[in-house]
């Protein structure tokens, strides 16, 4: 059903419908959930329904003689697993490190945690046995609230971190040098932000097929990872104690990640324990959609105050943020690295502010852990600093869009170091993206348009928000981010293996991997171009630790910026190679071969050339080699970037306001991005859609609630506002282009970019509308009633 | 409790599934969803929520959608279903599955099929939606990918073909596929290879 592609076109920067698709528009995808092996058994796992309890007795008699079970286990018969690791710990500073277990022993920390696990012959039969387990807990007090939590007094949970703090880390000047600055100041404002815990939900949730081979002791591991590799050195040689090299790990089609599947959870090992001690039957936990709200990660959770000082004429001349970042009940796999180095670092946002000082503390609380959901600590960043911006300009008068342009980084102060610790910038050009998207949305008549109503008093209000936004992708280099500097426990290079097989067809491997991004496609057009092979002669393989090499996965945008570029020198070097065997075969000197979309031949003599697919049989048959020349067109890279990439853009949400009900109703929508040079628009646009939807979505409809009980008050679908197709605009998308200098491609990453920009241009636009009616803030998700109430709506 | 203890009768049912009679016995609280992935190995209806909002596992009962994780088996017993793995005819997609491709309207593929499922309904209540038709007449499928612009795109492009394949000349064309709405018609730059890439980075490295 699908045309062979032009071999002669270009196919890098062309929208090319994906090759993943057929499958997934037929049902022939291969989810977790869809696999099934010979002897399968199923597990559940019986969950604290406390917060924060002492375990005083588990009893388990009537389930483990229920029809079908099999086992049932708790947390000591474990009690040889490690801890799950933390493998980022901020730098420079004391991190107390809490890791969660397998199962809980002792004492749960948030409801929900796994305390026992069932082992059924199929999953009904297991939920039946669940229900008949009986736990008792001892109260030990709640505490959800990360600001309370650090309050003397407080429940503490864990006993090496006093007062619940995980860590206090901070970025930028000296305190008292800012405080100056403040004092200093022209125009000065003060404002508390909170930006609330997001659930990331993935339409798919998260399990693991655990099977133990006792012929071999080989373990195989399928779960829904975006890291496969890196949740193999994590569960063998930090979990179980067991050689890298006995496990292999494979994510098959992942139904979405956002970050919640980065990380190292309880059910990988305990899978594969579980099959163990089953005698290699493959055991299955597959969470329903309420467990998956329980336990698997949560995003953003920071309570901020921030001060900030300006001129008259809207420059912003010091900023002091103080930012509480909830961590939940344990450390997970990364959770430190967000509110440091990706948000703290970040805050500066695209703009000149000559003081800055962040400080973060980091705190426990009996809730489900907090780690990076897209955008990582860049989108708390940028509320912060697209916040201040509105910010000062309330305070000083001057428009919006002005405060920003005044505050640009320059195109040519790049590269440009905000001194708060972020390596510089590689590129940039922020005024022609806001130019662009003013020029887009009509912002002048908008503004006129704005003035009208106000001056009729009309009933529905007109606001206009604006986000300059800057992120940072591909974070890299190892030796940056690594240990010794920003804490990350290993490398953040990327892997890629280019063959040529005999018969020409070619063989990529990656280690990052797709959970709807369309590595398979876009990987595909950069080879065909640079490689000159038809595009379905190459195949893009990924996911499975066995037949790829080493690689860090795919998170924070990094697979076309730092995996893409393995793949480019890759195939260069195939190239390479394949010049000097062409050089023999044409009898030529290498100098004098002239390498042409998959052909070389020598200078003058196009029609007697060889062909890639010539070379590569030439290469593989082998008894005519050059010199020392090894058989096979086969080559790695393993690529370490000189620094990371730093997308950008200005977003604009146009939104009327209805001042009798607080409705809120999104008018227009259009986002100016700068992602750096583009392999396949149509994928880089879908992904800047996805990415606005979750954004806006926290601006006015998402929000994860606990109750004082530590209760997930959102704990279904029903409860928490995954916005419906209904619920958002149509994004208007357009793009300039600043090539990245730090890859040879050009390419910076869109993965994140729209859900880093469009919560700060949404909440921005409903407070503009407000404005007037002297609201300067308010906290998200902002629903109709709370603009109701902040407009004086019951006041009466 | 005690009537989980005993183990539970099973009940016999009889199906016709994308056009094959299948059959087998069930115990009664055995979900229609569980029935087609788990008993008939047709994995592609997918399961994304445990409280009947997420649509990944839309499925077709006797020519209307369902969700599938909504109604037992049993209670399925003598109809016909469509699957996502039925839908496509003679090796042909359904217009709606093309405009799903066409139209980029799938990322991760998740949701897909019950979207797919969905929208086809959609479109045999309403051949010729508004774009406000199609985002209301979704509301029970979630996605978390697309931010759904692509999806709303991909049914228009369904509606029409399946249109102008009744005949219906003036049925709208689809729509320039994978080119984001641009406010003024205009196109975006968009370097066409790496080699023009480099020139740039040689050269100067802005467009604006
Ligand atoms: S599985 Fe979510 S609605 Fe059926
Ligand atoms: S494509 Fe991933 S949820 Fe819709």
């Amino acid at each position: 059903m699908s045309a062979i592609l032009d071999p002669t076109r270009k196919l890098v920067g062309q929208p090319i419908k994906r090759r993943e698709d057929p499958r997934l528009i037929a049902g022939a995808g291969a989810y977790l959930d869809d696999i099934k092996l010979t002897g399968m058994v199923h597990a559940a796992l019986v969950r604290s329904t406390s917060a924060h309890g002492r375990i005083k007795s588990i009893d388990a008699g009537t389930a483990r003689g229920m029809p079908g079970v099999l086992a049932v286990f708790t947390g000591e018969d474990f009690a040889d697993l490690n801890p799950l690791p933390g493998a980022w710990t901020a730098g420079g500073v004391q991190n107390n490190v809490n890791t969660p277990r397998v199962l809980a022993i002792g004492e749960v920390h948030q409801v929900g945690d796994p305390v026992a696990v069932v082992i059924a012959e199929n999953a009904y039969q297991a939920a039946d046995a669940v229900e008949a387990v009986a736990v008792e807990y001892e109260d030990l007090g709640v505490v959800v609230d990360a600001k309370k939590a650090t309050e003397d007094g407080a429940p503490q949970l864990h006993e090496n971190a006093p007062n619940n703090v995980v860590l206090k880390w901070s970025c930028g000047k000296e305190a008292a040098e800012v405080d100056t600055a403040l004092a200093a100041a022209e125009v000065r404002v003060q404002q508390h932000l909170v930006n609330q815990r997001l659930i990331p939900t993935s339409i798919e949730p998260r399990g693991s097929i655990g099977r133990y081979d006792p012929g071999t002791g080989d373990y195989t591991l399928w779960t829904t990872s975006q890291a496969p590799h890196v949740m193999r050195l994590l569960i063998t040689a930090f979990v179980m104690g067991i050689p890298e090299n006995k496990l292999r790990v494979i994510s098959p089609d992942v139904g979405g990640g956002f970050g919640c599947k980065i990380f190292c959870y309880y059910d990988m090992a305990l899978m594969l324990a579980l099959s163990k001690k089953l005698d290699g039957r493959p055991v299955k936990f597959f969470e329903d959609r309420s467990e998956n709200y329980l336990t698997t990660t949560h995003g953003r959770d920071h309570i901020t105050d921030v001060e900030i000082g300006a001129t008259k004429d809207g420059r912003i001349t010091a900023l002091k943020v103080d930012t509480h970042a909830n961590l939940g009940a344990y450390f997970s796999t990364i959770a430190a690295g967000i509110p440091t180095t990706l948000y703290g670092r970040m805050v500066a946002g695209c703009y000149k502010i000559p003081n800055i000082r962040v400080d973060v503390t980091a705190v426990y609380t009996n809730t489900a852990m907090v780690d990076a959901y897209r955008g990582a600590g860049r989108p708390e960043a940028a509320f912060v600093i697209e916040r201040v911006c509105d910010l000062v300009a309330g305070a000083t008068g001057v428009d919006p869009a002005e405060v920003r342009r005044r505050n640009f980084i320059q195109p040519e102060d790049f590269p440009y170091d905000t001194g708060i610790g972020m390596l510089p910038y590689d590129s940039g050009n922020y005024e022609p993206a806001l130019d662009r998207a003013l020029e887009i949305v009509g912002y002048a008549g908008l503004r006129a348009e704005q003035a009208a109503r106000r001056e009729r008093d009309d009933r529905k209000l007109l606001g206009i928000g604006l986000s300059s936004y800057v992120e940072v992708c591909g974070v890299a280099p190892s030796k940056w981010i690594g240990l010794p500097g920003e804490g990350w426990g290993a490398g953040l290079w990327e892997s890629a293996n280019v063959k040529v097989h005999l018969t020409g067809k070619v063989v990529v491997t990656t280690g990052t991997l797709p959970h709807g991004q369309g590595h398979e496609t876009s990987f595909a057009q950069l080879v065909a171009d640079e490689l000159g092979v038809p595009y379905e002669d190459i195949e893009i393989k990924h996911s499975d630790t066995l037949g790829t090499p080493f690689g860090f996965g795919t998170y924070g945008s990094r697979s076309a910026a730092v995996g893409g570029t393995a793949i480019y020198k890759s195939v260069a070097k195939v190239r390479e190679k394949a010049k000097k065997l062409a050089a023999h075969m044409l009898e030529a000197a290498e100098a004098d071969i002239v390498w042409e979309h998959g052909r070389a031949y020598v200078k003058g003599s196009p029609d007697a050339a060889k062909t890639i697919q010539d070379i590569a049989l030439q290469a593989a048959v082998a008894y005519d080699l050059p010199g020392e020349m090894e058989p096979y067109l086969d080559e790695t890279t393993y690529y370490d970037p000189p620094n990371c990439t730093f997308p950008f853009g200005t977003h604009v949400c146009v939104v009327e306001v209805d001042r009798e009900t607080g409705e809120i109703a999104l008018q227009r929508y259009v986002a100016v991005d700068d992602v750096g040079n583009v392999i396949n628009p149509m994928i880089v646009d879908g992904q800047v859609h996805g990415g606005i939807a979750q954004g806006l979505a926290q601006a006015l409809y998402e929000g994860a609630v606990y109750n004082d009980q530590g209760e997930l008050v959102t704990g279904t679908m029903n409860d928490y506002a995954i916005p419906k197709a209904s619920m958002v605009p149509t994004y208007e998308l357009e793009r300039t282009v600043t090539p990245s200098p730090t890859n040879p491609m050009g390419v910076k990453g869109a993965g994140e970019a729209g859900t880093i920009a469009s919560t700060p241009a949404v909440a921005n636009a409903v407070i503009d509308a407000l404005a007037h009616l002297g609201v300067n803030h308010l906290d998200m998700p902002i629903t109709p009633e709370k603009v109701w109430r902040a407009i004086g709506g019951g006041a009466s | 409790m005690a009537d989980t203890m005993t183990a539970p009768a099973t009940m016999a049912i009889q199906v016709t599934v994308n056009g094959s009679n299948r059959g087998g016995n069930v115990e009664p609280r055995t979900l229609l969803v569980h029935y087609l992935r788990d008993h008939l190995n047709l994995t592609g209806t997918h399961v994304g929520c445990d409280t009947s909002q997420c649509g990944a596992c839309v499925v077709h009962l006797d020519g209307e959608s369902v969700k599938s994780c909504t109604v037992l088996a049993v209670q399925a017993n003598g109809s016909e279903i469509t699957t996502i793995e039925g839908l496509a005819k003679d090796g042909d997609y359904h217009p709606v599955q093309q405009g799903f491709w066409e139209m980029h309207g799938l990322q991760c593929g998740y949701c897909t099929p019950g979207m797919i499922m969905a929208s086809v309904s959609l479109l045999q209540r309403n051949p010729n939606p508004t774009e406000d038709e199609i985002r209301h007449g979704l509301e029970g499928n979630l996605c978390r990918c697309t931010g759904y612009q692509n999806i709303v795109k991909a049914v228009q492009y369904a509606a029409g073909q399946i249109g102008r394949d009744a005949g219906a000349a003036d049925a709208p064309l689809p729509h320039d596929a994978h080119r984001p709405i641009h406010h003024d018609g205009t196109t975006p730059h968009d370097p066409a290879s790496v080699d023009d890439w480099e020139d740039e980075l040689a050269g100067e490295s802005d467009e604006s």
